[in-house]
C-alpha cells in the first residue's frame, strides 16, 4: 500500500510550519517523532483545509448577505439550506430542522472531502478509514442523546428492548438484536464511504498508471457522481437514525413503521 | 491553423505518455506462500460473486422503480429517492466485499 501513497507538497508544507509545535505539545502524552518523520497526517491537513474553505466562505457570505439584492452566492447556500430542511421534516418529522447543524455540516464536510481527491495536489480525506470512523462516531453518538433528550433514559432504552405496539415478552430476543444492528450502524456508516471513496482512487490511479492521459477522465467523472452520492447517502442515513431516535411512542404509533436499514 | 494546434497537442501529449509514466512503480511480486495464493484467488473470485449477484438485485430494484414510474409519473420524485438509497445500500454490500478483498491483496493478513 506504501508505494501508492507520495508526500503532497502541502503537507509538507504545514508539517514544516506547524510540526515541531505539534510534537513537542504531544510529547507530553508520550508520543514521540524521528526528524524525518511526518507529524500531522495528510488527511488531518486536507479536513482542516475543508475547515478553513468552508469558514472563510462562510464568513464572507455573512457579510454580504442582502434580502434585495442577493448575490449568487447565497442564493446557492439558501437553497442548500432549504433543501436539507425540507428533507429533515420529510425523515425526521416536525421537529427535524432543529438538526440542520450537525446534518448540514456532515453533508459539507464530506461532500468537499470526495470530491477534493480530484484536484491536483490534494488528497480525499475520506479515503482515510481513521477520518470516515469519526464521521460514523459522531453522527452514532449525536442520535443517541438526541434521543435520550427527548424521551428521557428510560423510554428510549425501553423502546430499545419492546418496539412500540409489541408485546413485552419478545424483549430478550429483541434486545441483542437491536444492540447489534445498532453497533452495526456505525460498521456501515463508516465502511461504506471509506469504500467508495478510496476504492475510486484507487481505480483512478491504476489506471493511471497504465494510461496517464485520458484513459483516467470517465473515471473521475464517476468519481463526482459517486461522491456527491455518498454525501447526499450519509445525510439521508443521519437523518433516518434521528428520526428513529427521536420519534416518541405516540408519534410512531401514528407513522407506518418503516424498516430502518443498517 | 487549428487543425495543426491540435495535431500538435495530441502529439505531445502521446510523447509525455511515452516518456513520463506516471507514478512508476517496481511491481515486486514477492514469492508468497500457497496462502497467500491462494487468498489472492479468493479475493478475486469474491468481487466476481459479489459484483454480479449485486449487479442483479440493483436490476431488479431500477426495473420495479422503472415500471412504478411508468405506471404512476407523478410520484417519480418520492420513488427515485427510495430507489437511489436502495441502490445504495445494495452497493455498499458490494463496497464491503471489495475492502475485504482490497484487505487480502494489499496487506495479506495471510503470511507475507
Amino acid at each position: 500500500m506504501e508505494e501508492l501513497h507520495h508526500e503532497l507538497l502541502i503537507v509538507h508544507a504545514v508539517n514544516d510550519i506547524f510540526g515541531p509545535v505539534v510534537a513537542t505539545l504531544l510529547s507530553p502524552l508520550g508520543y514521540s517523532f524521528g526528524p524525518e518523520e511526518t507529524v500531522i497526517p495528510d488527511y488531518l491537513v486536507m479536513a482542516a483545509l475543508i475547515l478553513v474553505f468552508v469558514t472563510s466562505i462562510g464568513v464572507l457570505l455573512r457579510a454580504r448577505l442582502s434580502v434585495e439584492n442577493p448575490s449568487k452566492m447565497q442564493l446557492v447556500a439558501e437553497d442548500l439550506v432549504t433543501t436539507l430542511d425540507n428533507m429533515l421534516k420529510e425523515w425526521v418529522g416536525p421537529k427535524g430542522p432543529r438538526y440542520l447543524a450537525i446534518v448540514g455540516t456532515m453533508g459539507v464536510f464530506i461532500l468537499l472531502g470526495n470530491l477534493m481527491g480530484l484536484v491536483p495536489g490534494l488528497m480525499a480525506p475520506t479515503s482515510n478509514i481513521n477520518v470516515t470512523l469519526g464521521c460514523a462516531l459522531t453522527v452514532w453518538v449525536y442520535y443517541h442523546i438526541q434521543g435520550v433528550r427527548e424521551q428521557g433514559v428510560g423510554p428510549y432504552l425501553k423502546h430499545f428492548a419492546v418496539p412500540p405496539g409489541a408485546p413485552s415478552f419478545i424483549a430478550p430476543i429483541m434486545l441483542p438484536i437491536e444492540i447489534i444492528s445498532h453497533l452495526s450502524r456505525v460498521l456501515s456508516l463508516s465502511l461504506r464511504l471509506f469504500g467508495n471513496v478510496f476504492g475510486e482512487e484507487l481505480v483512478i490511479m491504476i489506471l493511471a498508471s497504465i494510461v496517464p492521459f485520458l484513459v483516467p477522465l470517465p473515471m473521475m467523472f464517476l468519481a463526482i457522481i459517486t461522491g456527491s452520492l455518498q454525501a447526499f447517502i450519509f445525510v439521508v442515513l443521519t437523518m433516518i437514525y434521528l428520526g428513529g431516535a427521536v420519534a416518541t411512542e405516540h408519534e410512531q404509533e401514528q407513522h407506518d413503521v418503516v424498516p430502518v436499514p443498517a | 491553423m487549428r487543425i495543426r494546434f491540435i495535431l500538435t497537442a495530441v502529439l505531445a501529449m502521446v510523447l509525455l505518455g511515452l516518456v513520463a509514466p506516471l507514478y512508476a512503480q517496481e511491481t515486486a511480486p514477492s514469492v508468497g506462500s500457497e496462502l497467500i495464493k491462494w487468498s489472492i484467488i479468493t479475493g478475486g473470485f469474491a468481487l466476481a460473486i459479489a459484483a454480479s449477484v449485486g449487479a442483479i438485485a440493483q436490476g431488479l430494484g431500477i426495473s420495479a422503480a422503472a415500471a412504478a414510474i411508468a405506471r404512476n409519473p407523478s410520484a417519480a420524485g418520492e420513488i427515485r429517492g427510495s430507489l437511489i438509497l436502495g441502490l445504495v445500500l445494495i452497493e455498499s454490500l458490494v463496497i464491503y466485499v471489495l475492502l475485504i478483498s482490497l484487505v487480502l491483496f494489499f496487506i495479506q493478513p495471510f503470511g507475507g
